[in-house]
């Protein structure tokens, strides 16, 4: 939103294809039709935050071209295969900004399948996009920031949450302390959030050791060990469940943008500069699609990101806008360093992933499959993996299981988690129609891949 | 049957008509289909691959397990897609989602 803004103002006319029905994204998300005002509770702090962005549309409405409801679902050389309200429809482009964004992080653990659990990304969009609870009697377990708001805004919406369980030390928090103090507004917030939660007696309880959900065709009860090694039972009939936040970067990976492994957050990102172009030209990278770094530095990136185009297509720019804009990512980027160190992977969550437990949501592929085909197959890396267990090869293309798939592959191979590689992206990167498919192929291979992708699902 | 979501914040919106296994069942304009089903119902479908149900996970459209089936043979992403009148779902009768 920030980069069509600022390429707007230059004279540009951008095209704005958004998968969503009406513009913010998943943290500044609104209901799918304007149904009044009710949201403004809860975005709390961040309302006016949510305010402005959701205003840029409306005041540059006549120099951005905004298609919303709009999946990109391939990308070959210059031109995009879009699921349009149409139907089929291509798209070229000269240059290309992928703002792609996140998506939670799942792992794996007993009990994560039943209906009723949700990843707490979904919990959140529940309320604020709905203004519906996940359920009555509300968990939440995590390992980021994103579990003490949910927390908040869940305890103060009236739910009852019985529990709000961060897999992560207590310790590793005191110790970022300094480093959170980079960006003092969010820290602020956070112990903010921390305090509320207490009023509304919720306390976020640290360093959990194990969880599993109980229930017989749906949730019913969690339990949990603490830190000390007690196990805790409480009755609940949701959960909000997930471990930090992934990139989308399906679309950066057709594009034929270069990856990166980054070892302090264990996943893989297609490699951006700091004024955000990627390794392909013409193909730039804002927001946490290419490295997670929350909505503020979403923001800036978008406007930096601009700047790099305009600067690309041989325009003036302003220097001074360039200076401001790179300071503040690089005080984010100090904030962001801290924050990854105070929520580490929660590893040891998946050492007790039993053969039994499913991997694959879509599928029912479970985690013995994928150590069998590690041991007598020889997979030892995850594409291989995947074409001998279908393990990420459903309809969500290895989005919910394909870190949890890596990791449990290295730990079986006795590999480091960068030796298994990753899942590549492949048409379409969502499910579409068969028919959409046939439109949109431009070669035999293509059409091939595609079909057989559908045919899949 | 339990419902596995509940409406918080009341806000304005007309009333949908839909069904659920040919039950009849109200939403609001704006509402999700996951949100217009989950309002009233424990699950969104049956899983194809083993005896369980599955409510959806993620809600923005990225996991793929919301997906459910309509009477009129199309199968839509609940998080994604809003209820309209008269649409009838199929969980129990709708065969693998």
């Amino acid at each position: 939103m920030r980069a069509a803004e600022a390429l707007a103002r230059a004279g540009l006319k951008p095209i704005v294809l958004d998968e969503a029905e009406r513009p913010g994204g998943q943290v500044y998300r609104q209901p799918p039709v304007a149904v009044g005002r009710f949201s403004s509770a809860i975005y709390g702090f961040e309302a006016h935050k949510a305010d402005a962005i959701h205003r840029v549309l409306a005041d540059c409405r006549d120099r951005v071209d905004y298609r919303p409801g709009t999946l990109v679902w391939n990308l070959f050389g210059d031109r995009l295969d879009l699921l349009t309200r149409d139907g089929h429809a291509e798209q070229r482009f000269d240059r290309l900004i992928l703002a792609t964004g996140a998506m939670d992080r799942s792992l794996p653990f007993p009990g994560w399948t039943l209906p009723g659990v949700f990843t707490l990304g979904g919990a959140q969009i529940a309320l604020k996009a709905q203004g519906v609870s996940i359920g009555r009697r509300v968990a939440f377990v995590g390992a980021g920031p994103l579990l003490p708001l949910v927390t908040h805004q869940y305890a103060k919406a009236g739910v009852d949450v019985v529990a709000a369980l961060d897999a992560t030390p207590f310790g590793a928090k005191v110790a970022q302390a300094r480093g959170l103090l980079a960006s003092p507004a969010t820290f602020a917030k956070g112990l903010w959030y921390t305090a509320r939660n207490r009023l509304h007696g919720v306390d976020v309880k640290h360093g959990i050791q194990s969880l599993r959900v109980e229930g017989d065709t749906h949730v019913e009860t969690l339990v949990w060990r603490d830190a000390a090694g007690a196990e805790h039972h409480v009755a609940c009939d949701a959960v909000g469940a997930s471990f930090g936040l992934r990139a989308e970067a399906q679309l950066a990976d057709l594009a034929g943008c270069r990856f990166a492994f980054a070892p302090d957050s264990r996943q893989w990102f297609p490699e951006r500069s700091a004024e955000g172009r990627s390794s392909v030209a013409g193909v730039y990278l804002a927001g946490d699609g290419a490295r997670i770094g929350g909505a503020d530095v979403a923001e800036l990136q978008g406007a930096r990101t601009a700047l790099a185009v305009l600067e690309d297509l041989g325009r003036a720019v302003d220097r001074r806008e360039v200076a401001r804009l790179d300071r503040a990512l690089a005080q984010q980027a100090r904030f962001r360093q801290a924050l990854d160190a105070a929520y580490p992977f929660p590893r040891h969550l998946l050492d007790a992933i039993g053969d039994g437990e499913i991997v694959c949501r879509c599928e029912g592929i479970t985690a013995g499959t994928l150590r069998q085909a590690a041991r007598d197959k020889e997979a030892r890396e995850v594409n291989r993996a995947k074409a001998l267990t279908r393990i990420g090869m459903g309809r969500c293309q290895g989005r919910v299981c394909g870190e949890a798939a890596a990791e449990l592959l290295a730990h079986a191979c006795g590999s480091e988690l960068q030796d298994v590689g990753r899942l590549r992206g492949q048409p379409p990167v969502k499910p579409i129609p068969i028919a959409v498919a046939r439109l949109g192929v431009r070669s035999l291979e293509n059409a091939a891949g595609a079909l057989a992708e559908s045919a899949a699902r | 049957m339990a419902a596995q979501f509940h409406r918080i914040v009341d806000r304005p919106g007309t009333p949908v008509p839909f069904t659920i296994d040919g039950e009849p069942a109200d939403a609001r304009q704006g509402d999700l289909l996951i949100t217009a089903v989950l309002l009233h119902r424990p699950a969104l479908r049956r899983f194809e691959f083993g005896a369980a149900s599955r409510a959806g996970f993620c809600l923005m459209a990225a996991c793929q397990d919301c997906w459910v089936r309509l009477a009129d043979g199309r199968r839509v992403r609940a998080c994604s897609t809003v209820v309209e009148p008269g649409m009838a779902v199929l969980i129990e009768g709708g065969g693998p989602g």
